[in-house]
């Protein structure tokens, strides 16, 4: 199962040797088209992109340290129904976790498709990347990468990964079925490639690559990188934990909120096709929201701010995969991220469950067993 | 100082812990008027938001009650918001809210008198709890 190869990368820039891999891929006419982050003709900014010729892969990008959204949405949409061909898509581990997630909910299949992923060092929330991008120009990415692969990320003074991807444990991605390699390897020279799947495989024994041994120092290369990543997320919980430990604070933490639900619309995990709170069951009677002000001589407007959070935690935290995607699509810069964590480390503990871990473990809200959670009926 | 009322919101499912209210009135127990019964068809469909939507409008505590497991009506209900009341236990409390304001009963309908001894209880437990923070405080 695991074929080990590498890439050979040229003066430095992996970014087209990663390319280059994935427009021999699209040579081989097997795939009939890539889902692949790519740099638009007529603006800079990253977007993922559906190619299916390969000399439309020029500006392809895959390593840049940005995602605009979380891409497991568009690959729901793409296997929605069987489309005739494979699609090989190219996403960040949190996105295939997503995906994983969507699949278990029959929101996407993966019968045509073979998952790419990159080992992730991080991403910069859409806006600094968009200022990194203007500072660095075409060498972005590869500076962004041989700073971070030796612990660097804040490259520019004030642009950081974001606080989600700092305190990501799962840079490594598991559920691809080809996985590029960066850690441990010696990326001046080369790549590693990895088939994780039968069909990874098929894939790469196509290609024909030099197949080789993983580097030595890759075990040892990750799991600094996720016990560096680990420590900081334990941070980030006890400080969220202080300042939201009450309603009152809960209430202070969220109070820059506009309603707007950018966060539910950027959740690749938020399921629902018509959320609740977009219904009329909100659009209350006007003389209902003067009922509510008179309670308490006041309420803030637009209301049911912290009802809206709550539910999205009742609802989604055991299938939050910690991509970040609802703090960087917040207006007004709400820590979403570090919130959503924190319960969905709670509530995943609770199942004993990891959201887009495997395929085979049933989300905790579409099962039961019988003689289960006993300590929590009665009134003792 | 006049003793603090609690309301207490109980979700009851019309199979079981509606029909064993209605036994108790029948049967001429009497239970603190702190409870306001919502009857639903079923626990299973009482949704995490309902909850929370009590607690927002200032609920002291909310009980969901529905049939022994291995009664549900429609056979699974039951497990099914089990399953949701485990998931805000572990949310709210993150949040300062007591779980014991949040409860989980099965009441089967011949239960009359137990109906009544618990919504005793339950009601003592609260008033011993105080007034929920959602009550106080503003909540955006």
């Amino acid at each position: 199962m695991a074929i080990t190869a590498k890439i050979n990368v040229k003066d430095n820039d992996i970014s087209a040797a990663i390319r280059e891999f994935f427009i021999s891929v699209l040579d081989t006419e097997d795939v009939s088209a890539i889902l692949i982050p790519q740099h638009l003709p007529m603006k800079k900014m990253l977007m993922p992109t559906l190619v299916t010729d390969p000399q439309k892969l020029e500006t392809a990008d895959p390593l840049a340290p940005c995602f605009p959204m979380n891409a497991a949405r568009l690959v729901s949409r793409l296997t929605r129904k069987p489309i005739g061909g494979k699609i090989l898509v190219v996403l960040r581990p949190c996105e295939i976790r997503a995906f994983y997630e969507l699949v278990k909910l029959n929101q996407g299949t993966m019968d045509e498709l073979i998952i790419a992923g990159v080992d992730c060092l991080g991403a910069y929330k859409n806006s600094d990347y968009l200022r990194f991008l203007k500072q660095h120009g075409d060498k972005a990415t590869e500076i962004f990468y041989q700073n971070a692969l030796n612990g660097k990320t804040e490259i520019t003074e004030g642009i950081d990964i974001s606080p989600a991807c700092k305190s990501c444990e799962n840079p490594i991605p598991e559920g691809a079925d080809i996985l590029i390699g960066l850690l441990g390897a010696d990326i001046s020279n080369h790549l590693m490639i990895q088939a994780q799947s039968p069909k990874g495989e098929a894939v790469l024994k196509r290609l024909n690559l030099s197949e080789a041994e993983e580097p030595s120092s890759r075990k040892e290369a990750v799991s600094a990188l996720i016990s560096k990543r680990s420590s900081y997320r334990d941070e980030i919980f006890l400080k969220t934990h202080e300042a939201t430990d009450t309603l009152d604070k809960l209430n202070n933490y969220l109070a820059n909120c506009v309603n707007c639900y950018n966060c539910r619309v950027a959740c690749p995990v938020c399921y629902c096709k018509e959320c609740v709170f977009v219904t009329d069951v909100f659009n209350h009677e006007p003389y209902q929201y003067i009922k509510w002000a008179k309670r308490k001589g006041m309420i803030k407007m637009p209301a049911d701010t912290v009802f809206y959070h709550l539910t999205r935690m009742a609802h989604i935290s055991a299938a939050c995969v910690g991509c970040g995607q609802c703090s960087n699509a917040c207006p007004n810069d709400i820590p979403l991220a570090e919130l959503f964590r924190m319960v969905a480390w709670q509530t995943q503990k609770a199942f004993d469950y990891t959201a887009g871990k495997s395929l085979d473990e049933k989300p905790p809200l579409s099962v039961f067993r019988e003689d289960e959670f006993q300590e929590i009926v009665g009134i003792k | 100082m006049t003793e603090f009322e609690p309301n207490i919101i109980a979700f009851v499912c019309n199979w079981c812990t509606y029909t064993a209210a209605d036994l108790a009135g029948t049967s001429r127990q009497s239970y603190p008027k702190n409870m306001r019964l919502v009857r639903v068809m079923c626990t299973g469909m009482v949704d995490s938001q309902y909850i929370i939507k009590a607690f927002m409008e200032g609920a002291d505590g909310v009980l969901v009650s529905g049939c022994h497991p291995g009664d549900c009506h429609y056979i699974n209900g039951n497990y099914k918001a089990r399953r949701r009341m485990k998931m805000l236990k572990e949310i709210l409390p993150l949040f300062g809210f007591e779980p014991q304001r949040l409860r989980l009963t099965w009441i089967g309908a011949s239960d009359g008198i137990q109906f009544a001894e618990t919504m005793r209880e339950l009601t003592e437990q609260v008033r011993v709890l105080g007034p929920s923070q959602a009550k106080s405080g503003m909540v955006l």
